[in-house]
C-alpha cells in the first residue's frame, strides 16, 4: 500500500527524482486526483445514498415514532419504541429476543458448517479427475433456486406425517416419526441442513477460486521440502485462503442473520413462535402490522449487532493474521 | 413521560434536530394522508345503474382459489350487462391483498372497489382506506333481515356500514365416504360422543389416525367454534379485551389436545398436512373451510359434508364473509362512486351464482335458489343459522395470529396446558388490543 513505484502521473516523477520534496508539494496535485475519484464513485455514491444512506436515516427517524403510514396522525414517541424492546414484560420484549435468539441460534449452528463443509467440497473440486465438471455443477446448482422454491420442497418432503424423509427412514429401521418441522431441535437441524445444503455451492467456488489463486510454486517448495499433504494444506492451502475465508464468513454470518424465508414457508415459526427470527418478526411487525416504528427500531438493534459481530471477527482475522506473519 | 413529548422541551429540541436532518426524507414519507372518510352519501347514489361517461373500474380481491373461475365469470357477465363500465380485475392472495391494499390506495394506484373479508373492515376503515356505503344499502333497500343472521352487523363501523355481504364461509366437517363404509359408519357423527365413537371404529377398520388435529391454520378456527360451543366469547364487543381465557376456552382447547392423546391424531401435524392427508385418503375426518369443495371436487376425493359436531353445549360455528368495498379513491370523483356502487349493487344480487364458488349466499332469498340447494355446501344449511363473526375491531386481524394463534400451537402440540397458554395469550391479546384502541382512536 506504502510504495511509491510504478505511479506513473509528471508530478509524482517530479517528486520522486527530488528527494528534497516534502509532502506539503502534495496538496495541489491530491485535488486533481480527489476530484477524478469522486466523479468515479459519484455513480455510485449516488445509489449508495439512496437506497443506502437516506434509509437508514429515515429508519432512525421511523423508529422513534409510533409509525403507521395508513394512520394520519405518527406521534413521536422518542425513544418509547427501543424503551419497550428492552423492557422485560412488555408485549414486544418476548416475541422480539425470542426472534433474537431464533436467530443466534440458527447462525451460530448454520455458520460453521457453512465455513467448513463448502471448503471441503471445493478441496474435492479442485483435484483433477473424470466428471469433475459435473461435480462441480451439481454441487453449485441447489443455489439457483429461490427460496421459496427450496422451502416448500423441504416442507414435503419432511413432513412428520405425508414426507418422503420419514418414509425412506421407515424403509431403514430407523426411527420414522421424527417432527421435522414442528419440535425443537429437529426444526433447527432441518433448516441448517437445507440451508447448507442450498447455499453450500455458493461457498465452494469463492473457496475454489482462492484455492486456485494460490500459487503452485508454494506447493512445489513445500513438497520439497518433504511436507506431508496435512502439512501444505496447513502451513500453503490455508493461510493461502485467509482473505477469502474471512469474505466467507463475513458474507456467510450476514446471510444467516437475516435468514427468513426457510422459517416463514418450512415451519411459519412453529413451534409456537420459536423458530421466527428476527426478519421474520421484523418483516411480520412492519409490513403486515404496519407498525413501521417499532418494525425499524427493532431493525437498528439487529443492525448494531451485527455491525459488533462483524468487528469481532475482523478482529479475529486481524490477531490471526499477525500472528502468522 | 417520554410517551408525551410535546410537553417535554428536550424531546422537543432533539425532534427538530431530526427534523433538520431528515427534511428531505420527509416530504417523502409525509405525504399521502389526508383526512379522514367522508360523509356516508358520497355521490349521491340513486339507486339506478350508473349512466355517465364510459369509465373503466380498478377491481381487487382475493379470489385465487377455486373461486377464481366463479368470479371471474361474474365479472363477464357484468360487463357483458353494462356498457358504460369496463371492470380492471386484479386478483392477489389474500395475504399479499392486506399488505398491499393501503399501501397502493394511499398512493392512490389502488383499486375503486373491490372484496375482502368481513374481519378485515373496521381496521381499513380505521385506515381509512374504505369508504361508508350506508347510502348504497339505503338505495338498494337492503336490511339486516335480508341476510344471514349475525354478518350484517360486524360490517357497521362507528355507525357507518362498510361492506356489502356477498357470501358467509364457516368451517365444516368433511369425511371420507369409502372409509366410513368400510368402517360400517353410516351416518356423519353429530356431537363428541358419536365421533368418538366413529373414530374408534374407522381405528379398528384400519385407519391408525382417524382424526388429525392441526396447530395451525386452521386450528383457531376450531377452537373459535368450539369456544363459541361452549358458550364463550372470544373478545369483548368494543375490543377492549380478549376473554377466551374463561372456562369454556379451556374446554374447547382441551378437546382439540385430547383428540391427540386419544391416539386419534399424530402428535405433531404440520402446516397444511391435515388436509394434504384427507385429500389422498390418508385420514378419514377433517374440518376445514367450505371453500375447499372445489378442490376436493378436483381431487376426486370421495368425501362427504356435514354440520361441525356438537361438541360444546350448543351448534356454533365460526364464520367469515366476503364483502365488497369501496375506496377513497373513488369516493373522491362522483362519476366513479356510482360506477362503483353499480357494481357492488349487481354483484351482491349475484349471491346464488357465486355458490358456484363453494360459499353460500349471504342473501337470504338466494339460498333459496337453485344454484345453491343444488351445491354441496347446501348440505350444512342447518349450520348458517349458527354461525359467529368476529366483533368489528380495527387492528385485531394483527392481534390474534401473536396470540390466540400461538396459544392453540403450544397446546395442540402439548407444549403447555390449555389454561396456561390461553391464559398468557389473552393477557396479551389485552395489552395489544389497548394499544391499538389507543392507536385507531377508538
Amino acid at each position: 500500500m506504502t510504495t511509491t513505484t510504478g505511479q506513473t502521473t509528471a508530478p509524482e516523477v517530479e517528486t520522486t527524482l527530488d528527494p528534497s520534496a516534502t509532502p506539503s508539494a502534495r496538496p495541489g496535485r491530491r485535488r486533481g486526483d480527489d476530484l477524478a475519484a469522486w466523479l468515479f464513485l459519484a455513480p455510485y455514491l449516488l445509489l449508495f445514498g439512496v437506497f443506502v444512506l437516506l434509509p437508514i436515516v429515515l429508519g432512525v427517524w421511523i423508529s422513534l415514532h409510533s409509525w403507521d403510514f395508513t394512520l394520519p396522525g405518527k406521534p413521536w414517541v422518542g425513544i418509547q419504541n427501543y424503551r419497550d424492546l428492552f423492557t422485560p414484560g412488555s408485549v414486544t420484549f418476548d416475541p422480539f429476543w425470542n426472534s433474537m435468539q431464533a436467530t443466534g441460534i440458527f447462525t451460530l449452528f448454520s455458520v460453521p458448517l457453512l465455513i467448513v463443509v463448502p471448503l471441503v467440497v471445493a478441496l474435492v473440486m479442485n483435484q483433477k479427475f473424470p466428471g469433475r465438471n459435473l461435480f462441480r455443477a451439481v454441487y453449485f446448482a441447489p443455489y439457483v433456486l429461490g427460496v421459496a422454491v427450496v422451502g416448500v420442497l423441504w416442507r414435503y418432503l419432511l413432513d412428520a406425517n405425508i414426507g418422503a424423509v420419514n418414509a425412506y427412514l421407515g424403509r431403514l429401521g430407523l426411527p420414522a416419526d421424527t417432527t421435522w418441522l414442528s419440535s425443537l431441535p429437529e426444526a433447527w437441524i432441518a433448516m441448517v441442513l437445507v440451508t447448507v445444503w442450498w447455499t453450500l455451492g455458493f461457498n465452494a467456488v469463492i473457496y475454489l477460486a482462492g484455492l486456485q489463486d494460490i500459487p503452485k510454486e508454494l506447493y512445489e517448495a513445500a513438497k520439497v521440502d518433504g511436507a506431508t499433504p496435512w502439512s501444505q494444506f496447513r502451513y500453503v492451502t490455508l493461510p493461502g485462503l485467509r482473505p477469502v475465508t474471512m469474505f466467507v464468513t463475513l458474507t456467510t454470518i450476514i446471510a444467516s442473520a437475516n435468514m427468513f424465508g426457510q422459517a416463514f414457508i418450512m415451519t411459519n415459526g412453529a413451534p409456537a413462535r420459536e423458530t421466527r427470527t428476527a426478519i421474520f418478526y421484523i418483516a411480520e411487525t412492519g409490513l403486515q402490522d404496519f407498525q413501521m416504528g417499532e418494525a425499524a427500531a427493532a431493525s437498528w438493534i439487529l443492525t448494531v449487532a451485527l455491525m459488533l459481530l462483524a468487528l469481532v471477527v475482523f478482529g479475529v482475522f486481524r490477531a490471526r493474521g499477525s500472528v502468522e506473519s | 413521560m417520554p410517551s408525551n413529548p410535546f410537553t417535554s422541551p428536550t424531546s422537543a429540541l432533539s425532534r427538530r434536530g431530526f427534523l433538520a436532518v431528515t427534511a428531505g426524507s420527509l416530504l417523502v414519507a409525509g405525504c399521502g394522508s389526508g383526512p379522514g372518510s367522508q360523509s356516508q352519501g358520497v355521490g349521491g347514489f340513486s339507486g339506478k345503474p350508473y349512466n355517465g361517461p364510459k369509465l373503466e373500474l380498478a377491481y381487487w380481491n382475493g379470489f385465487t382459489g377455486g373461486d377464481g373461475p366463479a368470479m371471474q365469470a361474474l365479472v363477464k357477465k357484468f360487463v357483458g350487462s353494462h356498457d358504460k363500465i369496463q371492470i380492471k380485475n386484479n386478483t392477489i392472495q389474500w395475504t399479499d391483498f392486506y399488505q398491499r391494499l393501503p399501501a397502493a390506495t394511499k398512493a392512490g394506484k389502488g383499486p375503486d372497489v373491490g372484496a375482502m373479508h368481513l374481519d378485515q373492515l373496521a381496521t381499513n376503515a380505521a385506515r381509512s382506506v374504505i369508504v361508508p356505503l350506508d347510502d348504497l344499502a339505503e338505495a338498494l333497500d337492503l336490511s339486516e333481515s335480508d341476510f344471514a343472521p349475525s354478518v350484517w352487523g360486524p360490517g357497521i363501523y362507528k355507525d357507518k356500514r362498510y361492506g356489502i355481504p356477498l357470501d358467509v364461509h364457516t368451517i365444516a366437517m368433511y369425511y371420507n365416504k369409502d372409509h366410513f363404509e368400510k368402517a360400517g359408519i353410516s351416518d356423519a357423527p353429530t356431537d363428541a360422543a358419536s365421533l368418538d365413537d366413529a373414530c374408534k371404529k374407522l381405528q379398528a377398520a384400519g385407519i391408525k389416525y382417524p382424526f388429525w388435529m392441526p396447530n395451525q391454520w386452521p386450528a383457531h378456527l376450531m377452537f373459535l367454534s368450539l369456544l363459541w360451543q361452549f358458550g364463550g366469547q372470544p373478545y369483548a364487543e368494543d375490543g377492549s379485551e380478549a376473554t377466551y381465557d374463561d372456562a369454556a376456552g379451556e374446554k374447547a382447547l382441551s378437546w382439540m389436545r385430547e383428540q391427540v392423546d386419544k391416539g386419534y391424531s399424530p402428535k405433531a401435524v404440520d402446516i397444511d398436512s391435515q388436509y394434504a392427508a384427507f385429500k389422498n385418503g390418508k385420514n378419514s375426518i377433517t374440518w376445514d373451510g367450505i371453500w375447499q369443495i372445489n378442490d376436493l371436487e378436483a381431487a376426486g376425493t370421495n368425501y362427504g359434508i356435514a354440520t361441525l359436531p356438537v361438541i360444546g353445549d350448543e351448534l356454533a360455528a365460526w364464520a367469515n364473509s366476503h364483502n365488497f368495498f369501496m375506496t377513497k379513491q373513488a369516493a373522491d370523483e362522483t362519476n366513479r362512486a356510482n360506477a362503483a356502487k353499480t357494481f357492488i349493487g349487481w354483484m351482491s344480487d349475484q349471491s346464488s351464482a357465486w355458490s358456484k364458488a363453494g360459499m353460500i349466499p349471504a342473501r337470504n332469498s338466494a339460498r333459496k335458489e337453485g344454484a345453491f340447494t343444488g351445491s354441496v355446501q347446501h348440505g350444512i344449511l342447518d349450520q348458517v343459522d349458527h354461525l359467529h363473526f368476529l366483533p368489528p375491531v380495527p387492528g385485531l386481524g394483527d392481534v390474534q395470529p401473536k396470540t390466540l394463534e400461538v396459544a392453540v400451537n403450544t397446546a395442540v402440540l402439548g407444549k403447555q396446558s390449555p389454561e396456561a397458554s390461553l391464559s398468557k395469550a389473552a393477557n396479551n391479546a389485552t395489552e395489544l388490543m389497548k394499544q391499538n384502541q389507543q392507536k385507531f382512536g377508538a
